[in-house]
């Protein structure tokens, strides 16, 4: 999957959208989270940056899923306030897509038909849907699996159709839940490097959760700590998405703090 | 890194479809052999055949209806009342049954009226048919409705509540509304269960087709079959059954087909029947065991729900 290839059509894509600031602001304020009757995170103070990285780490169950659910609207605050560029947030809309831990594609359509879908609910004509869709599967290296259905595939490859279709619709935040959960370390890795490559230009705003810390401090501008139902620290990341700075002294010191603060 | 297709059941077992189809032909001939055996000799051991017709009366008998022009008209009256009453009711009930999954009112509202009237078996009907309709025919296709409607409905309602939430979370979070959601998640989601429920619907629609038609046809096969049975034509009467038989082979068949080509998309293995407890699948690489578990589990439900219901 040599997707270095396939950066200067992102860009020409990416240009091209109508609406130029790309991230978005989102804010939570003094903010209970959770289902009705079963908070789960308390007291969640957070600003998220335009553009920004921010990669969040915690044991399971600590509420990683409830948060990134929250700011796409998917759950509406218990307490508090969610907003996005100052405006509060009202229910789950195009702008801040969601890409699951794995089987979030529609296993009835083929790869291709899940990367139109969000570009159908935009009414984009039928024959520029297809295009769109086969640039994003060409991006993200997956040009001759288009017409296969999701099962037919491995699952780095549906994670990365995920990738593919949670982009197509030109999203101004991308919600990402455990997206690389289930896969192994090698293809893990890759993932890592073609998310890197593939939001570089789109300049969404990322919220990535993990439970793995390392690929929280490679990916993340800043790495944020949950546990106890409660959001422990938000920390700026020496030298983010550099495969290099593995061994850099500040980045070792943090990765030692997250650990120990996460209590493992 | 694709897959191989997917090598399909009979391939791993142990005949090859030549051998398959000489055996089914042979099961079917070994049958009606005995059954000219038995009528032939008029055994009478505990079970009576010296009354029985035989297989050579009933050809016979239906090589003369299949020159009177009596025959087709049964046949075209009560396949024009099933395909009307099951269509409506494959409609209604995929209707009914998403409403009744989807929306909490409507659950409130319909619920308890449908789990009142489900239990009455439609061809006890036949009183509110002939007090309600102007017609004998519409009566009877009432009655067909009812009988297809609440399997179709039942399994319309588990099947859309049985979707994964992360469908409709994923078109929610791509700006998708509820028509969207609808159109592109539940309906399609639910597609095979709602296809188990028309498979069930379809059988217990000619059960009481043909009842309906005994008790108040004019013209049909039911109606036919009655008639040669009060009139002491035995290989009339088995004319009769062999029509409904093929009849109803005939239309499941339509419906079973329809429901392959329209849930293609389903990991091929439920649909094989064979392949559930004793051959292990084969290209099990690529293949991660929580794509496995959902695999497998539209057949489990559906072989419950087709328990329950019948």
């Amino acid at each position: 999957m040599s997707t270095s290839s396939e950066t200067k059509p992102e860009l020409r894509t990416v240009d091209r959208a109508p609406s130029s600031p790309r991230g978005t602001r989102l804010t939570l304020h003094a903010t209970t989270l959770g289902r009705p009757h079963a908070p789960v995170l308390a007291d969640v103070d957070l600003d998220i940056a335009r553009g920004e990285i921010l990669t969040v780490v915690g044991p399971s169950g600590c509420g990683k899923s409830t948060l990134l659910r929250s700011l796409a609207g998917l759950l509406p605050p218990l307490a508090g306030e969610i907003d996005q560029d100052g405006h509060r947030l009202a229910g789950p809309s195009a702008e801040r897509a969601l890409i699951f831990q794995e089987d979030a594609l529609l296993p009835w359509r083929t790869l291709r038909a899940n990367v139109e879908l969000p570009l159908a609910i935009r009414r984009v004509p039928r024959s520029r849907r297809r295009v769109e869709a086969e640039e994003w599967l060409t991006r993200v290296g997956l040009a001759d699996h288009a017409s296969q259905l999701p099962h037919r595939v491995s699952g780095g490859q549906r994670q990365r159709a995920q990738l593919a279709r949670a982009l197509a619709g030109h999203p101004r935040a991308v919600l990402m839940d455990e997206p690389f959960g289930a896969l192994d370390a090698q293809t893990r890795a890759g993932m890592q490097d073609l998310l890197v490559e593939v939001l570089r230009g789109t300049g969404a705003t990322v919220v990535f959760v993990t439970h793995d810390v390392d690929e929280a401090l490679f990916l993340g501008d800043r790495v944020a700590l949950l546990g106890a139902g409660r959001l422990l620290a938000v920390r700026d990341v020496p030298h983010p998405r550099e495969r290099t700075a593995h061994d850099d002294a500040a980045r070792v010191a943090l990765r030692r703090d997250v650990l120990t603060s996460l209590g493992t | 890194m694709s897959r191989p297709a997917p090598r399909t059941g009979r391939n791993r077992r142990p005949f090859k479809p030549i051998g398959r189809y000489a055996l089914r032909v042979g099961a079917v001939a070994a049958a009606l052999g005995l059954w000219q055996l038995l009528t032939v000799l008029d055994v009478d051991l505990w079970l009576r055949f010296s009354q029985f017709p035989t297989v050579t009366d009933v050809a016979d008998a239906f090589a003369d209806r299949l020159s009177g022009a009596d025959y087709w008209r049964d046949l075209t009256d009560s396949l024009t009342r099933i395909v009307t009453g099951f269509l409506l009711a494959a409609v209604l009930g995929v209707a009914v049954g998403v409403l009744v999954a989807r929306s909490r009112p409507a659950e409130d509202l319909l619920g308890p009226l449908l789990e009142m009237v489900r239990p009455i078996p439609a061809i006890a009907l036949v009183p509110v048919a002939i007090l309600l309709f102007p017609s004998n025919e519409q009566g009877i296709v009432f009655i067909t409705f009812t009988a297809a409607f609440f399997p179709v409905l039942v399994s319309t309602r588990h099947s859309v509540r049985a979707l994964i939430p992360v469908w409709e979370e994923a078109v929610l979070t791509m700006g998708g509304g509820r028509w969207h959601i609808l159109g592109s998640v539940v309906l399609p989601g639910a597609l095979p269960g709602i296809f188990g429920g028309l498979s069930v619907g379809i059988g217990v629609s000619w059960i009481c087709v043909i009842s309906a038609e005994m008790i108040s046809g004019q013209y049909g096969v039911g109606y036919r079959t009655w008639q040669d049975y009060t009139i002491v034509y035995y290989p009339g009467v088995f004319v009769g059954m062999v029509t409904i038989g093929a009849l109803g082979w005939l239309t499941s068949t339509a419906v079973e087909l329809v429901g392959r080509r329209l849930t293609r998309w389903l990991p091929r293995t439920s649909y094989i029947p064979a392949a559930r407890p004793t051959t292990p699948r084969t290209p099990a690489h690529a293949r991660r065991a929580p794509a496995a578990v959902r695999t497998a589990q539209p057949s489990d439900t559906e072989e419950a729900r087709d328990e329950h219901l019948v």
